[in-house]
């Protein structure tokens, strides 16, 4: 089973058009972008064919990985626990 | 006058336990989760040492949804193609509730104790999400969600690891890479009997099972396995800092530790039901944050009340015993009528004269042996397998006494390495 089925198991909220994280890929370098893409134990982190950083947010299990792998550059990702009603909801934990 | 002597943010086994105890020695408290239900953000390996919980509501384990009673603990040491275990099976020595230890599921588990902190007379609010602190001339003065203001004499912030708050507040710093580790879990469902038949347990109870070397591919870190009533948790937990440099994925990793020969028999026919991943506040007493301000109490997972050893991992002991001394700070507050740190920092003494400090200081060493000491995620695993080929394998060739076989293995690690390591080890685990 890969990263997206196991996913699509998980119990979501949504909230469309207001994601609680937002990475700037101008604000980091190579390495950074190589980080993110292998932290997330959600594999919600890609680099499409022209470099580009990509992130879907739908998926995302909150642990926060991203936001500690990229402590020290400030400014590389905008993150917030999701707003209230939104997110992740784990039937087992 | 505040609305709330006390507001707790996050209904987590620090922050309802925390609610609970001042609510029944009748302060007004306010608890807010921000999911939907408590418990729905939270995630455990898990297994709950439950001595703690036990003072506060002696007995729970009869009326609160426990999985299975660990009466078997397994270490294991893996390379690609063998797994040597210790398996210790007990099911009198840890049956007594000082020392009885559970498997548990987060979601339903944190709603019964939140549950437990409503029937004592706390407002449980979820789902409320505190975004910011509330001040007033600089004074903590309550908390702001969205639109609304909530004031209290205290507030309590049990909001996990990633605790945001915690970190506006001034009382801790960004977490460090080295400081925490990243776990992924898989819930596997499997009917009670099989699962009873095959790890050799009774209706009840139930095995812990922690994995060294090819789980976390050499890297800091290790694998798990626990039994709850009908189902498995699998899974890996490894430092953020190594997961950085890695060259394969977690949830990768945790394909290939499941796909392994002494795993997949374990799991087969299970359904995997959920697929989850949460942060281990892993740096012991490096990462301890300041635990009080005015106004302001830091608990649980926010203020990196957690301890890997290596051979087991705590932390929900922890939390629990940090909301209770939280709590007994609070109360005095209160009889006294003075919020500021004068009396709020004693919450930082009871946790010293309590097992949390005590322990967590006693095992200040661990943290940097086991980041460290790479061996213990590679050549030792290997070792122990080499050691247990040359002992069972008999093909016809001569055999050599035990010595002759174990000391070249031995030797390729390095005898001084071996009793540097015994010895550092024995002393920080």
């Amino acid at each position: 089973m890969n990263i997206e089925q196991k996913l699509s198991l998980n119990k979501f909220m949504v909230d469309e058009g207001n994601p609680h994280i937002v990475p700037h890929q101008d604000k980091m370098d190579q390495a950074a972008v190589n980080t993110l893409t292998v932290v997330c134990p959600a594999g919600l982190y890609t680099v499409d064919e022209r470099g580009k950083l990509v992130f879907e947010v739908a998926g995302c299990l909150e642990c926060g990985t991203c936001r500690v792998a990229l402590a020290h550059l400030p400014g590389a990702l905008e993150w917030n626990h999701p707003r209230a009603s939104f997110g992740v909801m784990f039937r087992y934990g | 006058m505040a609305d709330y002597d006390a507001i707790v943010v996050g209904a987590g086994l620090a922050g309802s336990t925390a609610a609970y105890c001042m609510a029944k020695a009748g302060l007004s408290v306010l608890l807010l989760e921000r999911g939907d239900t408590a418990g729905v953000k939270n995630v455990t390996g898990g297994r709950l040492y439950g001595h703690s919980l036990e003072k506060v509501i002696p007995g729970f384990a009869q009326e609160a949804p426990v999985e299975r009673k660990i009466v078997r603990e397994r270490v294991s040491m893996m390379t690609e193609d063998s797994c040597f275990t210790a398996d210790f099976h007990t099911p009198s020595r840890f049956d007594d509730a000082s020392c009885a230890s559970y498997t548990v599921l987060r979601a339903e588990f944190d709603a019964w104790l939140a549950s437990k902190a409503e029937e004592a007379g706390c407002d449980l609010v979820s789902p409320a999400h505190a975004d910011d602190l509330l001040r007033e001339n600089g004074k903590i003065i309550g908390i702001k969600g969205g639109e609304d203001e909530l004031t209290a004499e205290v507030v309590l912030l049990a909001d996990g690891v990633n605790s945001l708050l915690g970190q506006k507040a001034g009382l801790k710093k960004e977490l460090s890479p080295h400081h925490v580790a990243v776990g992924a879990k898989e819930i596997l469902e499997l009917p009670k009997g099989v699962i009873n038949d095959r790890f050799g347990l009774n209706d009840g109870e139930g095995m812990a099972n922690l994995f060294a070397g090819f789980p976390s591919a050499g890297m800091v870190g290790g694998g798990f396995l626990y039994t709850n009533k009908e189902s498995l948790c699998l899974g890996l937990v490894i430092t953020v800092a190594d997961m950085s440099k890695s060259a394969v994925r977690l949830p990768d990793l945790l394909e290939k530790f499941r796909e392994h020969p002494a795993v997949k028999p374990l799991v087969a026919g299970a359904k995997l039901v959920e697929y989850s991943a949460h942060l281990v506040p892993e740096g012991g007493l490096a990462m301890l944050p300041a635990l009080s301000a005015d106004n302001l109490l830091l608990l649980g997972d926010a203020a990196g009340l957690c301890m890997n050893l290596g051979y087991t991992v705590r932390g929900m002991d922890l939390a629990v015993a940090s909301g209770h001394l939280a709590a007994q700070t609070v109360i005095e507050a209160k009889e006294k009528g003075d919020f500021s740190n004068n009396v709020l920092a004693g919450y930082k003494s009871r946790l010293e004269q309590s097992f949390v400090l005590k322990d967590m200081r006693t095992h200040k060493n661990a943290p940097h042996f086991i980041e460290h000491t790479p061996r213990m995620f590679s050549e030792y695993p290997a070792l122990a397998a080499d050691v247990f080929t040359q002992l069972f394998k008999v093909d016809g060739t001569p055999s050599r006494l035990m010595l002759k076989k174990a000391l070249p293995l031995v030797s390729k690690v390095g005898f001084l390495n071996l009793i540097k390591d015994g010895l550092k080890g024995s002393r920080a685990l």
